[in-house]
């Protein structure tokens, strides 16, 4: 069945909800492995359930359906994140979740395009952008109106071809490309170990339509992905600050952000502290 | 004319390969291309500022809405490529090989071959082909794109093998790398000669000498073979244009019928052809001499082609040279 066609109203509270199960599955992932990506993805999760479950259009049976809204994740090894909104999504089974980073699962720690709902394979970073530009280019040759979405983050900037990319969608004017940049402020060796500020005006200096939002604001989540719909010649940008660890108070403060490895006592205890913070499981 | 006259009238800029006074046909890979375009709405034309200079401008007048010129970002040239085949397209990707190959080796190997996607990559100024120095020279392209995983890799001889491997790796499917010969291109082989992806072709019986070549190696082994036979030594040759995957059953089989074997490429003599003949026969427990002609491993100076190519070995003459001073 056809999702989000065409994105209806916002229910923000519904989708805030949304988020904090994606949270949930994850926080269940990272103790199976007792290790993850976890900071990455509990900051990303509101864009995930804003995607989703409101904005991208898709049909969960039919994932190679021509006109479907793509979206990539740039940064492979947020796949915790992806595998989560894959399984609410109806895409794959909420009991394979369980197995995330285990040997033989399909649910990598970073992705790869053999699992079901996956555009791409990430994780060598600086790969999304330039193929969202190459599939923007290919939805225009078919005349299809199908929009791609393409996630990157703020150390994945450094990369040139992440530029390379910016460069050429301005140049072909994909308007129906959407850049979601996740500027969590951190990377493999810490805090952002080069500074990419100012990041809107470096995205506007390569002719895209930029907006900064809090990444973690539901309302100017949804806001901005609305905002960027329109076909108006220039590709999107959306700078979504966000906090790593997002809804976890110990992993937000925590400096292991990049990379989270706890022994599974711990990860119960920071399962409890997020179901007391949200209230009772939906 | 003088020596310093004649120095200066061979310079950088003659670029083109050595036709040794055959026929020879203009831009043999944008033509074809352009032809396929005709009945292939799927097949779409990307460049990295590179358009003129790898022949596929043809498509591109023949196709314009199908055509995309990224720039000089090679990176993105194969980023944006690997996304369009992920719309059902098949992209033909030219730029010059040391660019393709050292500039988005990460994009080819994981964007592109990881997946399995239906790219082209069509790589000019192979081996010694361009007097421009270490920067334009791809001496080493094989060799570093056989370390990819499903990855087919092509070495045209001449201009009627490019025409026929632009169809069929058209019609194949999965990544390819090919080598371009470019502008004026000799024509080697027969219209009737068939090229198959992963298939090394007999070309001339002989039992003293066994040359193994790829690209335009081949004409000169065939000349070399010709002239030889009047020397009263039997040379035979295989041409082998596809180095990816390798037709170890082809060239075991024509390794055991020679006495010795001569390999030659257009490429240096590690990694490549030499080294893949060599592993063949010794997994197929041949034990023969192998001498391998080919490039030093080593940066090759700038200069005029014919002078390039004489000084480093890929002539007709040094052929016959190797061959005739084997014991």
């Amino acid at each position: 069945m056809l999702r989000n066609s065409p994105p209806g109203s916002a229910d923000i509270g519904a989708l805030e909800r949304k988020a904090e199960l994606l949270r949930r599955h994850m926080l269940t992932m990272a103790r199976g492995q007792g290790q993850g990506y976890i900071g990455q993805g509990l900051g990303i999760a509101d864009v995930l359930a804003a995607l989703y479950f409101h904005e991208l259009r898709y049909d969960p049976d039919n994932l190679d359906w021509p006109d479907r809204d793509r979206f990539l994740l740039s940064t492979g090894h947020y796949s915790i994140a992806l595998w989560a909104a894959l399984a609410e999504a109806g895409i794959i089974p909420v009991e394979e979740l369980t197995t995330y980073g285990a040997d033989n699962s399909r649910l990598e720690m970073s992705t790869l395009d053999t699992t079901p709902g996956v555009e791409m394979i990430g994780g060598s970073l600086g790969h999304g952008l330039g193929q969202g530009v190459g599939q923007a280019l290919g939805l225009r040759v078919d005349r299809s109106d199908a929009r791609v979405f393409v996630e990157l983050s703020d150390g994945e900037m450094q990369e040139g071809s992440t530029w390379e990319a910016a460069m050429s969608a301005s140049h072909f004017k994909l308007d129906g490309l959407v850049a979601l940049i996740d500027c969590n402020g951190i990377q493999a060796d810490g805090p952002m170990v080069l500074d990419m500020d100012p990041v809107a005006g470096k995205w506007r200096a390569f002719g895209w339509q930029t907006l900064e939002i809090d990444g973690n604001d539901m309302a100017a989540v949804v806001g901005a992905l609305a905002g960027a719909r329109e076909r108006n010649g220039k590709p999107k940008a959306i700078v979504l600050r966000t906090l790593p660890g997002k809804g976890v108070p110990r992993i937000e403060t925590s400096e292991k952000s990049h990379f989270f490895r706890i022994d599974v006592a711990q990860w119960d205890g920071i399962i409890a502290e997020f179901d007391k913070s949200v209230g009772p499981r939906q | 004319m003088s020596g310093a006259e004649a120095e200066r009238t061979l310079a950088m800029g003659q670029d083109e390969a050595i036709g040794g006074g055959r026929q020879s046909v203009e831009a043999p890979f944008g033509r074809a291309l352009a032809r396929l375009g005709q009945s292939r709405p799927d097949i779409v034309g990307l460049t990295a500022d590179l358009g003129k200079y790898t022949d596929i401008l043809p498509f591109r007048d023949a196709f314009p809405d199908r055509f995309f010129n990224v720039g000089m970002a090679e990176q993105n040239l194969v980023a944006v490529a690997a996304g369009l085949a992920r719309t059902g397209k098949v992209p033909f990707a030219t730029t010059y090989g040391v660019f393709a190959t050292r500039r988005a080796y990460d994009f080819i190997a994981i964007a592109l071959a990881h997946s399995n996607l239906d790219v082209k990559i069509v790589a000019g100024l192979p081996g010694l082909t361009t007097g421009y120095g270490g920067t334009h020279q791809a001496i080493e392209d094989l060799a570093l794109m056989r370390m990819i995983p499903g990855l087919t890799i092509i070495d045209p001889c001449d201009a009627t093998e490019i025409e026929a491997a632009t169809e069929a790796i058209a019609a194949h499917r999965g990544p390819v790398y090919m080598r371009l010969l470019r502008g004026s291109v000799p024509v080697v082989f027969e219209p009737g000669y068939i090229f198959e992806i992963g298939k090394a072709r007999r070309l001339r019986e002989g039992s003293d000498v066994g040359i193994i070549s790829t690209g335009f190696m081949t004409e000169r082994a065939l000349d070399a073979a010709d002239a030889l036979g009047k020397q009263g030594i039997s040379v035979g040759v295989m041409h082998v244009p596809t180095i990816k995957p390798f037709d170890a059953g082809a060239v075991a089989e024509f390794a055991a019928s020679v006495g010795q074997i001569v390999t030659a490429e257009n490429h240096v003599v590690v990694g490549g052809l030499a080294g893949l003949v060599v592993e063949t026969l010794f997994d197929a427990g041949i034990a023969k001499t192998v001498t391998r002609i080919g490039l030093p491993d080593r940066y090759i100076e700038c200069g005029a082609v014919p002078t390039l190519q004489a000084k480093y070995g890929l002539t007709t003459e040094a052929v016959i040279a190797t061959i005739a001073g084997l014991s």
